[in-house]
């Protein structure tokens, strides 16, 4: 009797346990349902679909039809615009990345130690990071007018009788678009300005004592206690730079006019502004050759997955991590 | 202490103090420097917004325009080719809902995964944290083909309906801010009969404020500055935001330069104003992005 009233009892407990359990797993999953429901939706069957229509000849309207690698062949051997738009976009984050770094690297050293108008010169420096790309893209095109733009007039008064076409010249729009990006390397700054007061004093302070000079503090102490952060923007910033598109959408379709033909993807001159995205858009939208584009979104996905793992791997090497610890 | 020994001293702090006055002096040269470098294209947006047109390349370049003309603002916000009422609300419309989306969606996602307990919950987590590293690029077009599927293209639901479905990096922002509360509050809500909605809502939400004001700030930000996913969605001018508005502005008035600089002005003052507005919130971001993210 008192055996089975216990027994009861237990039963009961654990299934009021179970219920409890249960509520709590549907109370769970519903307050991160739609999360779920957009990883679904959003993330994974785009992440299929794309290896899927990469394999196939899709126009949007009729069904896709399966042609196994041929987007991959042509795209590789035949169409001599793609590799003028990876040697493009290499170029560009191959040249901004390192030189937006370094100099955000720069501004941000400069500025730690101020004493006074840290929230000035930090407001000023970001700023150009929050005007829409559109409008960037603009003031650029005018102050690097070929004609009288300002840039070209102050070199002019400098002396040089020929200063560069910029975007209107093959050789020199690159160089152009990097300037542009450099206008907003404020926002690595900031990230690097945080990076560096979370460097404990005690060891400048213990570095001192011992005699050591700036420069050395700076290569021993600041640059490898910051790698973390260097790491984290030099990744970000590359795979930014694959995705550059406004600029070069605005600045290069500029003397083709809007509309007709490849528009605002026409590339700028001599395709010298034709990015990676520009291409995959132009074939995307314009043309509805959703299988080709969707191969060159693959290609790019597996690049950018590749370079990251890489530098995961292979940052023990030089990023140091706190605790001493070496990942 | 002897004299000797004091004017050494007070001589090698001399020169101590000289040389840190010169380090000074190089670094505010180079910082000012610098902040007038970055400080031009803002100056020359407003000077040449306010020129004649002929003075836009004038030779020297003209830093004071003759006459000033205010005129070009009402020129530029009246032109037919950059309907500024139309522009303005579209907009406000998008980056007001999708931000809407976003806020409520990640908060409540976050509350999830920080203060309930389920089966599967760290490894979900983990699956975030990888959707993160996923560039739009591998998503972009089979997104377009499901709403082109079922009607949506042209419109602004595909840009504004996303936003309900949550945003990885907001959410692991606000997680962990949610993780940083203390439990002894749930508890003695939960003592109090407050079921999970309402914990969440009236106790937990209020004191993740400032997370959730960096999440709205840039995803407000990021929507008015969007470019490209209006220009693949919307192909009805009427329909159009600021930033594409202003880019089809410039096709059709190309040579416009003073027209375009002062509708380039007004597209960029909203940014302008949300940034001193939040400018804590906006620092604050940038930092929890670039150290946690």
């Amino acid at each position: 009797m008192a055996i089975a009233s216990r027994q009861v009892n237990t039963t009961s407990r654990r299934q009021r346990d179970l219920g409890h359990l249960l509520s709590q797993n549907l109370k769970g999953y519903a307050f991160i349902s739609p999360w779920l429901l957009g990883l679904l939706v959003f993330n994974a069957y785009p992440l299929i679909a794309s290896f899927y229509f990469s394999f196939t000849k899709y126009n949007v309207l009729k069904p896709p039809v399966w042609i196994g690698l041929a987007n991959y062949v042509n795209m590789f051997t035949a169409d001599p615009v793609y590799w003028k738009s990876v040697s493009n976009t290499l170029y560009y984050a191959l040249i901004s990345v390192p030189l937006g770094l370094a100099f955000s690297l720069f501004l941000a050293i400069l500025l730690e130690r101020a004493v006074v108008g840290i929230g000035f010169y930090r407001t000023v420096y970001y700023l150009p990071s929050i005007v829409p790309p559109v409008a960037s893209a603009l003031v650029w095109m005018l102050l690097l007018d070929p004609g009288n733009g300002l840039v070209n007039s102050a070199l002019r008064s400098l002396g040089m009788s020929r200063p560069p076409g910029w975007f209107r010249d093959a050789t020199w729009s690159k160089p152009a678009l990097i300037i542009m990006s450099l206008w907003g390397a404020g926002g690595g700054m900031l990230i690097f300005l945080a990076g560096l007061k979370d460097i404990p004093r005690v060891f400048y302070e213990a570095a001192e004592i011992d005699g050591a000079n700036y420069w050395y503090r700076l290569l021993r102490i600041t640059l490898p206690l910051l790698s973390p952060v260097i790491f984290f923007n030099l990744i970000m910033g590359i795979i930014g730079s694959f995705g550059v598109f406004t600029s070069a959408y605005v600045a290069g379709g500029s003397s083709s006019g809007g509309g007709y033909g490849p528009g605002g993807t026409a590339g700028g001159p001599l395709d010298s502004m034709l990015m990676y995205m520009l291409l995959l858009y132009r074939y995307a939208f314009r043309y509805f050759e959703m299988g080709y584009a969707s191969a060159m979104a693959v290609a790019m996905f597996i690049v950018i997955l590749v370079l990251t793992l890489a530098l995961i791997r292979t940052s023990g090497r030089w990023v140091y991590y706190e605790a001493g610890s070496r990942v | 202490m002897t004299a000797v020994a004091t004017r050494v001293v007070s001589a090698g702090r001399r020169q101590r103090s000289s040389r840190r006055l010169l380090v000074e002096l190089a670094r505010y040269t180079v910082l000012t420097a610098v902040a007038l470098l970055w400080l031009i294209p803002f100056l020359w947006i407003i000077i040449t917004s306010l020129k004649p047109l002929e003075q836009v390349f004038a030779r020297p370049p003209k830093w004071i325009p003759e006459p000033i003309l205010w005129r070009n603002y009402i020129d530029a916000l009246t032109n037919p080719g950059f309907n500024f009422p139309r522009l303005l609300w579209n907009s406000v419309f998008y980056s007001g809902l999708s931000t809407i989306g976003i806020a409520a969606s990640c908060a409540l996602v976050a509350y999830g995964f920080a203060r309930m307990r389920f089966w599967g919950r760290d490894f979900w987590f983990l699956v975030m944290l990888a959707t993160m590293m996923l560039p739009g690029v591998v998503t972009m077009i089979p997104t377009y083909v499901l709403f082109r599927v079922i009607g949506w293209v042209g419109g602004y639901a595909p840009l504004i309906v996303p936003s309900f479905f949550g945003y990885a990096f907001y959410i692991f922002l606000l997680r962990q801010f949610f993780l940083n509360l203390p439990w002894e509050l749930t508890e003695s809500a939960k003592v109090d009969g407050a079921g999970d909605l309402r914990i969440f809502l009236s106790i937990m939400l209020p004191l993740v404020r400032p997370a959730l004001m960096v999440t709205v700030v840039f995803n407000f930000l990021g929507c008015w500055n969007d470019f490209m996913g209006p220009l693949i969605y919307l192909s009805d001018s009427s329909k159009f935001p600021l930033s594409l508005g202003l880019y089809a502005f410039q096709t059709k008035y190309q040579r416009a330069w003073n027209l375009m600089m002062a509708a380039s002005l007004v597209v960029t003052i909203p940014m302008m104003i949300l940034f001193f507005a939040a400018q804590r919130q906006f620092i604050e971001g940038i930092t929890i992005t670039g150290l946690k993210g």
